[in-house]
């Protein structure tokens, strides 16, 4: 059995940090977006205040946001590591989280409306385990608010889009179309600019959970395949120049990143999946020395840190 | 854009004169307010004595308050105060607008017809706060006045918060005009011709 006690205080560490000190590549992206904006518009009004939000909140290790989001670790670990353990000690991390006031009270049970009250219960926190021939355990966290939930989307293909007076079919044009398209009818609602998350393909479930573990890289980061780049860089641009901008007032930063992945689907289906963060995309991580459960190192310390896997 | 200075409490004509776009500095108090006391009000609920919402600024916000008890007297402390999501008051809003004389509706992401209509009506305007920023929210309010329906619970209570230089834009002006109205056909029209050019 590995140490829970040091787990429970390194991801207690890893909750703080992720809840109050936005990432360097999502700071650097939106310092980018408000370079753009013209003196005294709205727009740079929203971004100043963004920016003196997330300085404040990571100097005072208070929330970014108050709403601390849906809590969601990423692990990956080498065979035969504790996943159970892990499980436990995470649970307990967030009650204390809870109860230090790193995060807020979010866990509600759907039927009687009650509040857990220590952010634990039913499907909270939630946990991706994936094990890896890596010694190391590789933990990330995404905290995600509601409001940016609420305005994800999937798109079954083909599939027609009247405000845009097109149809969406299986193809990369398709796949286009829907991105913007879902980009567009977000407007300000998940608090723009947003990061997005994009699954081609998949079934319902995992294109809605690949789409989200997009938002797992970093702004600068190049997609493998040349199609899915070219893909991404499109749509960046096209959806900067939408003219919604921060919060929906207006302005020429709509997005600080799109990020697309596609998995096999089966013949009768074509998902394109879409996950929105807003632009406190809250997301940290750690490596775990796998004796000790001590933070070796922070992922994310650089804006250009790609992922390992 | 304009950049108003804004005190409550507000009569009409400062309310009048406010126009979709305008940059206001809220200086006064606020009522917060989200689910459980937009629901209680609109089903006939009665306002708490202490709370005088005519000519008010209500706050969609169920802010972080941390409770201090000294010799039998609470003292509070706001530790972030972002505004939440107000399109899920729409059912509510404009009855409670013309009920209570309410001037101004403070939150995000904007609200429908029916609360632009209120608020051309019986003159009122919609603030839209920066979303997610919770702390410098936190910072505008200079103190809590008392707190009222705590039985909702805390994040759903009716919080009395005095602000100074609280920052907004107006995004639906007593006119009938909406900024996301207008932002969300100027970016379709952007849409369309972008997709016509590729």
């Amino acid at each position: 059995m590995s140490d829970t006690t040091t787990l429970q205080a390194s991801l207690l560490d890893l909750i703080r940090r992720t809840s109050s000190d936005l990432p360097p590549d999502i700071r650097e992206s939106l310092r980018k977006g408000r370079e753009k904006e013209s003196a005294g518009s709205r727009a740079t009004l929203a971004l100043d205040i963004i920016d003196c939000n997330i300085d404040e909140a990571s100097e005072e290790s208070a929330p970014i946001c108050q709403d601390t989001g849906m809590i969601k670790f990423y692990v990956h670990h080498p065979v035969g590591y504790d996943t159970l353990d892990f499980e436990d000690a995470a649970r307990a991390a967030v009650a204390e989280a809870t109860e230090i006031g790193y995060l807020r009270k979010n866990s509600v049970d759907s039927i009687t409306g009650k509040n857990t009250g220590n952010n634990l219960g039913p499907g909270t926190p939630l946990f991706h385990f994936q094990a890896w021939r890596n010694a190391e355990v590789d933990v990330r966290l995404v905290l995600k608010g509601g409001g940016c939930e609420n305005v994800g989307a999937q798109y079954s293909l083909p599939m027609d889009l009247p405000e845009i007076d097109k149809k969406a079919g299986r193809d990369l044009e398709g796949v286009k179309l829907a991105i913007l398209h879902a980009i567009w009818k977000a407007q300000g609602k998940g608090c723009s600019p947003g990061y997005i998350g994009v699954c081609v393909g998949g079934d319902r479930s995992s294109g809605l959970d690949v789409a989200k573990e997009q938002l797992l890289r970093v702004v600068g980061d190049t997609n493998p395949d040349p199609a899915l780049t070219a893909l991404e860089e499109e749509c960046f641009r096209v959806a900067n120049g939408l003219g919604v901008g921060p919060m929906g007032w207006g302005g020429d930063t709509t997005v600080l990143g799109v990020k697309i992945a596609a998995r096999n689907r089966l013949p009768a289906s074509f998902f394109v999946s879409v996950s929105y963060a807003c632009w406190a995309h809250r997301r940290r991580g750690v490596l775990l020395d796998p004796a000790t459960n001590e933070i070796r190192s922070w992922l994310y310390d650089t804006a250009d840190q790609t992922l390992p896997h | 854009m304009a950049q108003v200075r804004i005190t409550t409490p507000l009569d009409e004509a400062a309310v009048r004169s406010l126009k979709a776009g305008d940059e206001v500095l809220i200086t006064g108090i606020l009522y917060t307010g989200r689910d459980a006391v937009h629901k209680y009000l609109a089903g006939g609920g009665e306002l708490p004595a202490g709370v005088d919402l005519s000519g008010g600024i209500i706050y969609h916000c169920g802010p972080v308050v941390v409770e201090r008890e000294e010799n039998g007297t609470r003292t509070f402390r706001v530790t972030a105060a972002g505004p939440t999501t107000s399109i899920r008051e729409e059912p509510y809003q404009a009855d409670i607008i013309a009920k209570f004389g309410v001037r101004g509706v403070i939150g995000k992401g904007g609200m429908g017809l029916k609360t632009l209509g209120a608020c051309q009506e019986h003159g009122a305007v919609y603030l839209h706060a920066v979303g997610g920023a919770a702390q410098v929210y936190a910072d505008a309010i200079k103190g809590v006045e008392g707190v009222y329906l705590e039985e909702f619970g805390s994040p759903e209570a009716i919080w009395v918060l005095r602000v100074e230089d609280f920052p907004a834009i107006v995004t639906m002006d007593s006119h009938g005009e909406s900024l996301h109205e207008v932002i969300q056909a100027d970016s379709l029209e952007n849409l369309k011709a972008a997709l016509a050019a590729a």
